[in-house]
């Protein structure tokens, strides 16, 4: 408990945590007020609102990397390892803060952007009916949580703002989208693709959507939703024990 | 009480601390002596668990670093008075290194009123000057009332008044019986502050004893001779064990004192027209004794030692 209320003191003393946590809730909110507000007749469904999570997610997955990096940036990072030996322990609190502010923003991103696009359109059925509408909307906690443990993962192994986040930008934007590209392998290398896989959680077979595009292309994994989210989750952990082994083991 | 056995860091091919063995007393200052690039810092680490030791082990009060329960409350140490977050207040980061060690929230405002920060606790660290950023590590140093306290090359960078501030805290803390183990690069320095001194070079033990003691064989006493019958008083000097160095008209002479070379002089009717006792600097002397062991030597350390930069930027 101790640890967390640390790793919770050093989180939200510096600014960029603020600065993130509003830049994603507007990318989020203001993507679903865009979409909502210039939608043709029958487009504003519970999937559309939730058009801009993916771009919001990325800037979590950012601030969660950075809230590792900066550490090892200005020094800091000695001095809790300093305070607090065991490293291990350290970074699994500040994994847990971290993750924990990412399921907040994750939610209220995405109540956020299905609020209002009810007040823009009070006439479309945003109603919350199906497991298939509460994953596509409440899901984002999950997802927004799982992500930045593996963007605090990428942090921890590589330690330098510039490099995690590009590395992590370029993955996620360019490298899963053009997997596909590649021949007679690429579509079945992409199915098992982390960030592919869990859209499918998300919109599942597009059930959530008025009609098809109104949402990121569908997932082309064939796992079921639920698999699909321990899939991703089985990735994230994965990471996160590399990177805990590697800071156990080299200096600090 | 700092004890290494061993002690030796490896980074690939560099051997930046070899085999090294020492003690740091409580009650004292103990200073960690060495050239820009000897391993001071690394044994630092090495004392915080912060980098792992090739081989060899290193004890705080008798037990491992990363052993103690709550750390900060048994070493307080200031390594780089940059690990701060710059956009952190003073106050914040110190409040969550309290946190970290269960020590009482009321410890910060304490501490920072004996390094004399209170009137900019809350104010980003990033907009510190260098002295006010060292005086806040040392505050988080200070946070846990620790029984021991390290400082890597504290006075770097600091004008004289900080410097002398740092010194006299030091030897408060020495004095109420802690164990202050303080590194620099500067013999001058250490002889002001330290009782004793743990001397390295290239990462290996060149000495461990007090300072007075280093500081009477690191600076052999020599006496300048001036007199106009130099080539008669030469072998006379000579014949008397003292060796003579110079050119004509005026002559270093060790061996003797001062008092021995005027009766010499008076003996064999020589006239002086100079005779000074001359005290060698200590930062000379300190680099005559690791002169094979300073890490970045330059060509020039063959023709005039005196000249190398000892005491350049330390990292
Ligand atoms: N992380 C590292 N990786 C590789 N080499 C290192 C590392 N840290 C230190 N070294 C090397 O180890 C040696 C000792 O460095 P260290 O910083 O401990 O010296 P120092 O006595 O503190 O010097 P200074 O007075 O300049 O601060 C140097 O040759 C340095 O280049
Ligand atoms: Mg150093």
């Amino acid at each position: 408990m101790t640890l967390l209320a640390v790793e919770r003191i050093k989180l939200f003393t510096t600014r960029s945590p603020w600065w993130g946590t509003l830049i994603a809730l507007a990318i989020a909110i203001g993507f679903a007020a865009l979409t909502t507000a210039t939608a043709d007749e029958g487009f504003v469904s519970v999937g559309s609102t939730q058009f801009g999570q993916f771009f919001a997610l990325t800037v979590v997955m950012v601030l969660a990397a950075l809230a590792i990096t900066t550490e090892y940036r200005f020094g800091t990072i000695r001095t809790t390892f300093q305070a607090i030996p065991n490293r291990v322990s350290a970074l699994l609190a500040k994994t847990t803060v971290v993750s924990s502010l990412a399921l907040a923003i994750g939610l209220l991103a995405a109540f956020g952007a299905l609020g209002i696009s009810a007040l823009i359109a009070p006439d479309a059925n945003l109603a919350l009916t199906s497991a298939a509408d509460w994953r596509q909307v409440a899901g984002n906690g999950l997802v927004y949580a799982l992500a930045a443990v593996l963007a605090l993962a990428v942090g921890i192994l590589l330690r330098h703002s510039a490099a995690a986040i590009a590395i992590l930008l370029i993955y996620t934007a360019v490298i899963e989208s053009l997997t596909p590209i590649i021949p007679e392998i690429g579509s079945t290398i992409h199915e098992w693709m982390p960030f592919n896989v869990v859209e499918k959680f998300l919109s599942g077979d597009g059930g959530t959507r008025a009609v098809a595009e109104a949402g990121p292309p569908l997932s082309t994994s064939t796992l079921s939703p639920w698999l699909a989210l321990a899939y991703f989750a089985a990735i994230a952990f994965g990471m996160l024990a590399v990177a805990l082994v590697v800071a156990h083991r080299r200096d600090a | 009480m700092i004890e290494a056995r061993g002690l030796t860091k490896r980074y690939g091919e560099t051997t930046a601390v070899d085999d090294l063995s020492f003690a740091a007393e409580p009650g004292v200052v103990t200073g960690f002596l060495g050239p820009n690039g000897a391993g001071k810092s690394t044994t630092m680490r090495m004392i915080l668990g912060l980098d792992r030791p090739t081989s060899g082990s290193v004890t705080v009060s008798g037990k491992r670093y990363h052993e103690l329960r709550h750390p900060l409350r048994t070493v307080g140490a200031l390594i780089d008075a940059r690990w701060v977050h710059p956009n952190r207040s003073a106050r914040s980061h110190l409040r969550w290194m309290a946190k970290s060690n269960d020590i009482p929230q009321r410890r910060v405002d304490e501490v920072l009123e004996t390094v004399g920060l209170t009137s900019v606790a809350n104010k980003k660290a990033g907009g510190f000057s260098l002295g006010m950023s060292q005086r806040l590590g040392i505050a988080g140093a200070l946070l846990g009332d620790p029984e021991i306290l390290m400082f890597d090359e504290p006075v770097n960078g600091l004008d004289p008044e900080g410097i002398l501030w740092i010194r006299r805290f030091m030897h408060r803390l020495a004095d109420e019986g802690r164990t202050v183990f303080v590194s620099s690069h500067l013999l001058s320095e250490m002889a002001l502050t330290a009782q004793d001194l743990v001397v390295i070079g290239k990462g290996e033990l060149i000495a461990q004893c007090s300072t007075a003691d280093f500081v009477s064989r690191a600076t052999e006493d020599a006496v300048k001779v001036r007199s106009p019958q130099l080539a008669e008083f030469r072998p006379v000097l000579a014949d008397a064990g003292a060796s003579v160095r110079g050119e004509d008209g005026a002559v270093l002479v060790s061996g003797l004192d001062s008092d021995a070379i005027g009766d010499l002089a008076a003996r064999h009717q020589v006239v002086l027209h100079e005779l000074s006792p001359q005290q060698g600097s200590l930062e000379q002397a300190f680099m005559q004794i690791t002169g094979d062991s300073v890490e970045y030597a330059s060509d020039f350390d063959d023709r005039a030692p005196a000249t190398t930069e000892l005491a350049g930027t330390a990292s």
